[in-house]
């Protein structure tokens, strides 16, 4: 009697989870249906669902219309640059955070942590005026930067978390057997540290990819990544529902692959290690 | 010897990331605070220090400042209520024994990983809009008469648009403090004949609590700086216009920087206020 009422129990919250999973989830399955439809199906009344006249001309339009392909070219530099530019610059600052601390690291990782706080409004007009001055306003370059400086205090604090759980006991061997500083980092921290570094690779790529405050206001027609090329279709004139659904669904495509694979890291990342 | 030598190495490997952070905050923060002294209009050419307070004065006394305040407020605040309590209930229902979960939670994290811009745009055009939306479409199949979401109620279309987006987030957080609960604790209470109810409210709400304050600190940070949501559904009008989006008007659009930087200053004393709490905790743990 208790089994049939548990597998009942199972049922109804199975049915219940399943149903509010997939209207969260509707808006995307909805925007990557629409984007297979011609103009005319999009906005049918009453709205088709699975049976229309699948097309791939939405795509080809877009690419053709737009030129998609650039806009696409500069999310992947600036999503892709400013994370390993930002890997370079805090590896060995966390590995010396979490390996030799001071009296001051933990400090420091604090005061890392309060950068990410300053709200972008309140420097918007510097930086601006900085690039104008500097020439570089606009460019891929300027934009790789900025989005490191953003994510470095999360890229930081993950690897530092990270880093923090490689138990100290087999660098301590390590040295004990002559390891100089140099073969400890190449041959015992970075093996075990991989996986970490990989998730935080994954999660930063993830954040400047989605990034829509500098990349709207700091480009303009060369460097402008794909959020600003989707917020070009809130004109009225550009707008096509198929047409934006199919370039929103070549735009979240691979960031939404990658999510799914890092939604363990995204808790530790955005927490700063508080909830893990 | 060793260690002494070693620690040098460290002071030197941290120096980039350091020296990068201070200057990013430092430079832009000092330059802001400056031209916030200044009635700085780059299009009509003027260039004025120092002007003193009066900035200050003519941003937080425009009517502009009280009603983005109270915008950012209710956006903030409605976004946290949304997102927290129905963070919480889907959390434990993903953490009952269900078929599928796995799949059911990738289909709830998902909106976490879309673009603003694109979600924005999806749900302005193919969700609200009056005509085509699958809203309407639903409205006009009960009999109802289809809602204008962006002209009639735009500040609760934000709201929504953005807890579609956030919602995720704090489920995937509260999902992973629950799943660290005790389940002994709540055996022991369920065979004491403690309702689900009682459970839920002196056992797993507790629990969460930490976890809770930790999303709504976070969040709060992140909502705060909302800004592609506006850009591409209102433009701040119809009484969407928040802290920062006001600021931004003002130092772009308008280009009136002396009066946007005072803002900016006191949206970066704004913010700093919320992360000192925020700091607490993480602060904490990091002794754990």
């Amino acid at each position: 009697m208790a089994r049939a009422h548990t597998t009942q129990r199972k049922v109804v919250m199975t049915t219940a989870a399943w149903i509010i999973g997939l209207a969260i989830f509707f808006p995307i399955l909805w925007t990557i249906l629409t984007s297979f439809k011609t103009e005319a199906d999009a906005i049918a009344n009453p709205p088709k669902f699975l049976f229309f006249d699948w097309t791939l001309e939405n795509y080809g339009i877009v690419q053709e219309r737009s030129n998609y392909a650039r806009y696409l070219w500069n999310s992947i530099v600036i999503a892709g640059g400013s994370t390993v530019l930002g890997l370079i610059v805090a590896i060995p600052a966390a590995w010396s955070m979490a390996f030799v601390p001071g009296r001051r690291t933990k400090d420091i990782l604090m005061w890392m942590l309060s950068t990410k706080m300053l709200p972008a409004v309140g420097v918007l007009y510097p930086i601006y005026l900085v690039m104008i001055k500097m020439g570089v306003l606009d460019t891929k370059g300027a934009l790789v930067v900025v989005l490191m400086l953003i994510n470095l205090p999360i890229i930081i604090w993950m690897l530092y978390t990270y880093f923090k759980e490689i138990p100290v006991e087999i660098l301590e061997a390590a040295r004990m057997d002559g390891a100089t500083l140099r073969e400890e980092i190449v041959y015992i921290l970075t093996p075990m540290a991989i996986p970490g570094i990989a998730s935080t690779l994954l999660l930063n790529i993830i954040l400047a990819w989605n990034e829509a405050f500098w990349t709207l206001n700091l480009t303009a027609a060369k460097a402008a990544p794909l959020t600003a090329f989707i917020a070009s279709y809130s004109s009225p004139e550009g707008l096509f529902y198929a047409k934006l659904s199919a370039a929103s669904t070549m735009a979240i495509a691979p960031i939404l692959i990658m999510g799914w694979f890092s939604q363990k890291q995204l808790v530790r990342g955005l927490t700063f290690g508080a909830v893990k | 010897m060793a260690t002494q030598h070693s620690r040098s190495a460290a002071r030197l490997m941290m120096a980039p990331a350091v020296i990068l952070l201070l200057g990013w905050m430092l430079v832009p923060l000092v330059m802001t605070l400056y031209f916030s002294f200044m009635d700085y209009r780059p299009m009509r050419g003027i260039v004025e220090c120092c002007v003193g307070f009066s900035n200050y004065e003519r941003f937080i006394t425009s009517s502009a400042f009280l009603d983005s305040i109270i915008v950012t407020m209710i956006m903030v605040g409605g976004i946290l209520a949304i997102t927290v309590i129905g963070g919480v209930l889907l959390a434990i229902l993903l953490d009952q024994p269900i078929w599928g979960q796995g799949i059911v939670r990738i289909l709830v994290i998902a909106p976490f990983f879309v673009m603003p811009t694109v979600s924005a745009l999806v749900w302005k055009n193919m969700f609200m809009d009056p005509v085509n939306g699958i809203l309407a479409h639903l409205w006009r199949f009960f009999g109802a008469q289809p809602h204008d979401w962006l002209s009639q109620s735009p500040l609760f279309s934000i709201i929504l648009i953005v807890s579609w987006q956030w919602l995720p987030f704090a489920t995937l957080i509260l999902l992973t403090a629950i799943q660290s609960l005790d389940s002994e604790q709540l055996e022991a209470s369920e065979m004491d004949g403690a309702p689900a109810l009682m459970r839920f409210w002196y056992i797993v709400l507790p629990h969460l609590s930490r976890a809770i304050t930790v999303v709504i600190l976070i969040q709060t940070i992140f909502l705060l700086s909302i800004f592609a949501e506006i850009f591409v559904t209102t433009q701040g009008s119809f009484g969407t216009r928040t802290l920062t989006y006001l600021i931004y008007q003002r130092v772009l659009e308008s280009q009136n920087v002396g009066l946007g930087s005072a803002g900016g200053i006191l949206a970066v004393i704004l913010a700093n206020i919320i992360a000192i709490f925020l700091m607490r905790i993480v602060g904490k743990n990091l002794d754990a």
